[in-house]
């Protein structure tokens, strides 16, 4: 895979001083989802903004399909398309007239059947006739998709699409971007929805203050989230781990109460069952016991915990 | 050149008129009717000629140019303010679009807008007075100028104006008083000699002096200087939508 869009450097900051964007580097390669998570005020929509020619930016670069989003903006506009945030729409125009002037906007000629099919794609084939202002909120949404596909980009760009919609819409949603990855179009979306990015992301980056934080692939950071911790409470403060422990790598609490113990829950053995035998012989009378488990959301409130 | 884009723009952009096409016709030509039945009927019968016209035929011109500029603004800062306020604008700024594509989309659509309107209030004028056309070429030549360089004007009004009572301002506090005080309905020799030289800051004099001489072939200001000034107001409405486009003022991030 190569990269489709590439930022280097990008740094956005207002007229008022505020660095929205400092210094963000991130290849997108082609084909994939990539899921860009992050709180409130983070950056992302500011990121797609200038990668997508509606924000300047105050320095850097960004190439998309090797096209200078500056230099060249009418070759790497032509790749893009853009689902904004908040559902802006002409409320008396039909769904297929706006869609149509999406279309031409980007210089492509007239298609009522390439249109037609998007519409079928996106489920909207038997509401084209309709005026925006007579749908709910969840096909207008993917109105915006479709205006966003009209023009065929290779890059698709979806800013929060899953904001203030109800899980079964959620769910709705995931099964669109799942279809239009397969059809070869490569996804960015923000979310600060942890499970959304579970969910359909084959990459995750994790963006906040204007900062891209870490950029993993999901299977990776899943793995790291399939480590589990076994808390041993004990009955009396143990002044070291004992020597016939120490092959278990135990963590012991500094006032002696408890010890921790890491294990994979992917592995064949965990482990739990000697160590639990080998601390009755060793003499720890055992309290209480307590498993934790890694989260993605774990991961992401320290990394954003770290950069507040 | 983006020329898919311009079509697009202009289309969409006359679909709305046609979809609103009565109420866009009756108010201008009902407005244009009651000034002939006013100016030109009830005062107009007791007034002279005017530069050897009848003041209902004299009038005329003036008010085709005040239909004309106050309907080009209006279009063309509406067109482009609506986008802007419910947020569609978003689509034109990642389009592979340039600010002249832009630009001829939606003042070519604006003004295409307020010739129509024209037109009919031309026919409607014909229905009150006898008048005739000295120059009929000339007279489209400066109708279609006026056009475009006035929806050049609304298209900066429209990308300036924070809200719709912004939108309203320019038209009413600068558009209608230039209009009304430079000639549309009286010949600025009729004025005191110092006001007929504050009248020549009033760039509208031109404009209505030019189109003026199309209908009649007489002039307050010659035919050069009428053009001159049509070309100069276009010229700084376009360099000032250039610089818009460039810096990004009140539409780009």
């Amino acid at each position: 895979m190569s990269a489709i869009v590439q930022v280097k450097n990008l740094r956005k900051a207002y007229a008022g001083g505020f660095e929205a964007l400092k210094s963000v580097n991130i290849d997108i390669e082609e084909g994939e989802i990539l899921a860009l998570l992050g709180p409130n005020g983070a950056g992302k929509t500011t990121l797609i903004s200038t990668i997508c020619g509606i924000a300047v930016p105050t320095s850097g670069s960004i190439t998309v399909g090797g096209h200078d989003t500056q230099m060249e903006f009418r070759a790497a506009r032509n790749l893009i398309g853009l689902v904004p945030q908040e559902i802006n729409l002409e409320p008396f125009e039909t769904v297929m007239s706006t869609v149509s002037f999406s279309r031409g906007l980007f210089g492509k000629p007239r298609n009522d059947a390439y249109i037609e099919g998007i519409l079928k794609q996106l489920s909207l084939d038997d509401k084209k006739h309709n005026k925006i202002m007579t749908l709910s909120g969840g096909m207008k949404r993917r109105v915006l998709i479709a205006k966003a596909l009209s023009h065929e980009p290779r890059v698709l760009f979806l800013d929060e699409p899953t904001a203030g919609v109800d899980v079964e819409l959620r769910k709705d949603m995931w099964e669109v971007v799942a279809g239009l990855k397969a059809s070869g179009v490569t996804i960015i979306l923000t979310t600060h929805y942890i499970e959304e990015a579970e969910a359909i992301a084959d990459r995750i980056g994790v963006i906040n203050k204007g900062e891209i934080l870490l950029v993993q692939d999901k299977a990776d950071l899943m793995a790291q989230m399939g480590q589990k911790q076994l808390r041993i409470d004990l009955a009396e403060v143990t002044p070291e781990v004992p020597k016939s422990l120490q092959a278990y790598n135990l963590f012991r609490a500094d006032d002696g109460l408890s010890l921790t113990y890491s294990y994979d829950t992917k592995g064949e053995r965990t482990g739990i069952t000697t160590l639990l035998n080998d601390l009755q012989k060793a003499g720890l009378q055992m309290k209480d016991i307590q498993t934790a488990q890694n989260s993605l959301e774990d991961i992401f409130v320290g990394l954003v915990k770290e950069t507040s | 050149m983006n020329l898919n884009a311009v079509l697009t723009i202009y289309i969409f952009e006359m679909r709305r008129f046609f979809r609103t096409l009565t109420q866009s016709l009756i108010s201008p030509v009902l407005s244009t009717s009651l000034y002939f039945v006013v100016f030109g009927a009830a005062i107009g019968s007791r007034i002279d000629e005017v530069e050897g016209v009848s003041y209902g035929a004299f009038i005329v011109p003036g008010l085709v140019m005040l239909s004309v500029m106050t309907q080009a603004t209006s279009n063309a800062s509406f067109g482009i303010y609506f986008p802007k306020f419910i947020g569609t604008i978003y689509e034109l700024l990642s389009a592979p679009v340039n600010f002249l594509e832009i630009v001829a989309g939606y003042v070519g659509a604006a003004a295409t807008k307020a010739l129509f309107i024209v037109v009919i209030i031309l026919i409607t004028a014909f229905f009150f007075v006898d008048i005739q056309i000295a120059h009929p070429f000339a007279m489209v030549a400066f109708l279609i100028l006026t056009c475009v360089s006035f929806a050049l004007l609304g298209f900066i009004i429209g990308i300036w104006a924070g809200n719709f009572e912004q939108l309203q301002l320019i038209p009413l506090l600068v558009i209608t008083p230039l209009v009304f005080l430079g000639g549309s309905f009286y010949s600025i020799t009729m004025l005191p000699p110092v006001w007929q030289t504050v009248t020549l800051f009033n760039p509208v004099v031109y404009l209505i002096s030019g189109f003026r001489w199309s209908f009649f072939g007489t002039a307050d200001v010659g035919i050069g200087v009428s053009l001159f000034a049509i070309a100069l107001f276009t010229g700084i409405c376009l360099a000032v939508i250039w610089w818009i486009f460039r810096t990004g003022w009140r539409i780009r991030q």
